[in-house]
């Protein structure tokens, strides 16, 4: 069947550096000393950990649960003891510590009972509550739970269910591999698939470098009698990223700011079709996956690998060379460098590349920008980095927002070409990370403001009723003593009936004095709050530009919404006063 | 240690855009050194060497890295393009001023490489046809018999400025008897002095051009430049031209005149071409590209100055960056809304 491919603007052909790694058929990684299985390993809520040291596990038993719709499960990938629950270095290019279980496996690789199940049995919701708690997610690096993927658009009909087997990073070929090996397994999960989306068309996209995978899922489509086809995309740099194999097989342009189900397609990676049919049909959680091993190494071989083997360990089965001085996961356009050899394989860990100098050779020294336009003509995306370049330096980040940096999928084609050696893609992850952290800041200093005025409207407030019994005792006190007063003037002349006329007199006296006296210290605090008030009015407010004041209006806005709090216990003061 | 990605780069640099861009002039400089005079070498080298120390004496006082910013080649375009946008004869140190002023003051001051809002070259040789109107327009005879020993003896004021030795350019020769002639002279009968014009255009500077249009054409093919600046350029100019020339031959020289004369070839595909000086959206290289054609042909007929395409790339250069606002091109995902 003949297809009209479209094409997307910009993208790189760097060197594919593939057939290193393709040599050999996949192999299965022996069980590492130490499992470290981090319990938050796909975008969404960290999974809870359901087990505590001393427990013992067997293999797929599950260790995290899915905290919330967006998050999937995390389970033991093989049996043994739990070690420990403890925070451990992550591959991360933070390199911060998260939640990890460690477990020390017994070696006997002892499963939990596995039933296999017929999905067709099941119904739509069934299958996606398995396959959230499997624990799939998407194994192209993305790491988005399979299942929240899985409903289609009320509104959009769905057109188009795109898998993508492009695979377009150098150096990674676990996906070439799982399609040539085992095509028949991804066609069955891409069934499952494609009954709960029910699309109008099912397209496999492989990049063109790899015939002999494409060939197998040729085969395996027609053996299973499925109507997919499989569409052999041109080699170019990112035609893996799933916007721009949407872009290429469908002509669809899906934007930052949409999701694809809302332009009726949607895409998902070979190897999730994959570990989506071992959950389903065998009961089998994700506990492994594919991972290339390659780089500065002697045995570039793609390997099994169980989840949470240290990759320093892994590293040693292809026999880094003795230069080798760091650890790439991912590929060499979007990968980075683990922070140490001991930070565990995770669901998202598709390749480890051993680094060396000799391989990639340090970067010459960054010069200014000639503006020659290479990295806009590169962009898949259709930027223009050097503008986004330019206004990430200032850390004008409004302007980087304009100029849509969110936009930026990070594909790295314009940090490739770029003559001046510009660390694009870094200086637009620090945009992108400055924005989310200002934003963050402005909503904590929202609430930290509001939290200060509401403490100290409760302070004024006790000081006010402090003032008040006081002024009431004083008052008592002086009620009393006009009374004793009164009293004492009244006795001599007692005797006569004219002893009880004056007695109603204090009373009154005590009342008024007790009143004024109220008054006078509601008055007194009031004046000194509104003082208080004023001394801690910023002064900054004054010559102020039109935007900042739009601002300002509106965080003003925003807090009269919250206000209600934080102004009630101004209340009582405040009518008592009327 | 936290170098980040990507780990692999393409194997280009600054300098290597900036060899290449020179590498393009060659074929050029080869005609205009056989055709012209070998005085064009002399010119170079004095240009060369004044860009290179007048960029590095800036670099020294501005503590950047002296070899790195020297090694990338773009005071050398900027000084070959003076000395081949200069008269070749003209004395040494009117090259120097220029590419002193060039470097120092249009590049420098504006805070360097990639950062110079007007492209050099053209700024110095606006300064020096303002300031030293005379020796700007001493274009030398063609087919002067001397050799380069003897052209060096002029450029360096050994030998005299004979006034014989110099004459308009073809594109000046033609505007002044036109001007002169009062509607009574024709551009063909003005054409047919083969002293001054060859073929369709000035005679050898035919050549020269023809030789930058073929370096221009490789900087295409290298994809170090992009279609819209030339094509526009050259389309624009040709456009104006060839409208006046339809619309009276004996007045307007034709299309292939003016592309064949003065800056244009030069200037279609290696100054208006300049990124950093330039636009940089392709609706506005196309933009950029035009008016600098048209203006360049305004500016030669009806202007002051016999050749109009420095004047023409500094005026365009100086709305780039509006025009680059005006023409973002729509992103990824966002065509229907554009
Ligand atoms: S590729 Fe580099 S030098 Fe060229 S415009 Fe982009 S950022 Fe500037
Ligand atoms: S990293 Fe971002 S800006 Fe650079 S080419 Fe990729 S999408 Fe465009």
């Amino acid at each position: 069947m003949l297809m009209n491919l479209f094409k997307f603007k910009g993208g790189v052909k760097p060197p594919t550096n593939k057939t290193q790694s393709v040599g050999l058929p996949i192999a299965r990684a022996p069980l590492p000393s130490r499992l470290v299985v981090p319990l938050h390993q796909s975008i969404g809520g960290t999974p809870r950990p359901v087990v505590q040291a001393g427990d013992h596990v067997l293999k797929g038993q599950l260790i995290g649960e899915a905290d919330g719709w967006i998050s999937a499960a995390v389970h033991a990938p093989t049996s043994g003891t739990v070690l420990a629950v403890e925070m451990q270095a992550q591959p991360h290019p933070s390199g911060l510590d998260a939640l990890c279980v460690v477990i020390e496996p017994d070696g006997k690789e002892e499963w939990i009972p596995r039933a296999t199940v017929d999905y067709k049995s099941l119904t739509p919701e069934e299958v996606r509550g398995r396959l959230q708690h499997a624990g799939v997610v998407g194994l192209g690096g993305a790491v988005f739970p399979t299942h929240g993927k899985l409903t289609a658009s009320k509104t959009v009909p769905m057109d188009e269910l795109v898998i993508n087997g492009a695979e377009c990073e150098p150096f990674i070929t676990c996906d070439d591999l799982l399609m040539r090996e085992r095509a028949e397994e991804v066609v069955r999960g891409i069934g499952i698939f494609r009954d709960l989306l029910q699309p109008k068309k099912v397209l496999i996209g492989i990049e063109d470098n790899k015939p002999e995978a494409a060939a197998a899922m040729r085969a395996a489509v027609t053996a299973l009698g499925e109507d997919f086809t499989v569409v052999q995309v041109p080699t170019l740099y990112p035609a893996g990223g799933a916007k721009q194999l949407i872009r290429v097989l469908t002509g669809k342009e899906v934007p930052a700011a949409k999701r694809s189900t809302d332009l009726g397609v949607q895409c998902f990676n070979v190897a999730t079709a994959y570990t989506a049919w071992r959950a389903i049909a065998h009961g089998e959680p994700v506990v492994s996956r594919l991972v290339t091993i390659s780089g500065n190494v002697q045995e570039p071989r793609n390997y099994e690998v169980l989840i949470g083997t240290p990759m320093g360990e892994l590293l040693k089965l292809a026999q880094p060379h003795p230069d080798t001085d760091g650890i790439v996961m991912g590929g060499p356009m979007m990968g980075f460098l683990v922070p140490n050899a001991d930070v565990p394989v995770v669901k998202a860990t598709n390749c480890l590349i051993a680094h060396s100098e000799r391989l990639f050779p340090p970067k010459a020294a960054e010069m200014p920008c000639i503006r020659c336009g290479s990295c806009a003509e590169a962009c898949p995306h259709e930027l223009q980095p050097f503008e986004l370049y330019w206004f990430s330096r200032a850390k004008n980040f409004g302007k980087t927002q304009e100029y849509a940096i969110f936009d930026c999928i990070e594909c790295g084609c314009c940090s490739f070409v770029c003559p001046s050696r510009i660390p694009l893609v870094q200086y637009f992850r620090f945009a992108k990370s400055e924005i989310w952290a200002r934003e963050r800041d402005k909503n904590a200093a929202d609430a930290a403001k509001a939290r200060f005025e509401f403490k100290q409207l409760r302070d004024e407030r006790e000081k006010a009723e402090k003032a008040e019994k006081l002024a009431k005792a004083a008052a008592a006190q002086a009620a009393k003593k006009a009374a004793e007063a009164a009293a004492a003037a009244a006795a001599p002349a007692s005797g006569i009936a004219e002893s009880a006329a004056p007695a109603p007199a204090p009373v009154d006296a005590d009342a008024d004095a007790d009143k004024d006296a109220k008054r006078a210290t509601i008055e007194a605090a009031m004046a000194r709050a509104k003082a208080q008030r004023e001394a801690v009015q910023p002064k900054n407010t004054e010559a102020v530009t039109i935007e900042q004041q739009r601002a300002m209006d509106e965080i003003e806005s925003r807090r009269v919404v919250l206000a209600p709090a934080a102004q009630e216990p101004a209340g009582p003061t405040g009518k008592k006063a009327e | 240690m936290f170098a980040p990605a990507p780990y692999l780069l393409k194997d280009i640099s600054v300098s290597q855009v900036m060899t290449q861009v020179c590498i393009a002039l060659i074929p050029g400089i080869a005609a205009y050194a056989w055709l012209i005079g070998p005085a064009i070498l002399a010119q170079l080298v004095i240009a060369t060497l004044a860009a290179l120390l007048a960029e590095a004496a800036m670099l020294r006082v501005q503590r950047k890295p002296l070899a790195m910013f020297l090694a990338d080649g773009s005071a050398i375009v900027t000084a070959w393009l003076i000395a081949l946008t200069f008269p070749p004869l003209a004395p040494w140190w009117l090259v120097v001023t220029g590419t002193v002023f060039a470097i120092v003051v249009a590049k420098h001051l504006y805070g360097g490489l990639g950062q110079n809002p007007f492209n050099p070259a053209m700024v110095a040789f606006a300064i020096c046809i303002v300031a030293f109107p005379a020796l700007m327009s001493q274009w030398p005879v063609v087919g002067l018999q001397q050799g380069l020993i003897e052209q060096i003896n002029i450029i360096f004021g050994f030998s005299p400025r004979l006034d014989a030795l110099s004459s308009a350019t073809p594109l000046d020769a033609l505007k002044t008897s036109l001007k002169l002639g009062e509607g009574t002279v024709d551009v063909a009968r003005l054409l047919a002095n083969q002293d001054i014009f060859g073929n369709f255009a000035g005679r050898g500077w035919e050549w020269v051009a023809a030789g930058y249009l073929l370096g221009g054409l490789w900087l295409l093919q290298r994809r170090l430049i992009t279609w819209h600046v030339p094509v526009a350029f050259i389309g624009a100019l040709a456009l104006i031209s060839g409208a006046l020339w339809l619309y009276n031959p004996a007045q307007f020289a034709s299309p292939l005149f003016h592309l064949f004369s003065g800056g244009a070839m030069i200037g279609a595909f290696f100054i208006a071409t300049d990124p950093v000086s330039g636009c940089t959206t392709p609706r506005g290289k196309l933009i950029f590209g035009a008016g600098a054609g048209l203006l360049a042909y305004i500016i030669r007929v009806f202007g002051g100055y016999p050749d109009g395409v420095a004047f023409a790339v500094l005026l365009m250069n100086l709305s780039a960056p509006l025009i680059d606002l005006l023409t973002q091109p729509p992103i990824f995902g966002m065509k229907d809304k554009a």
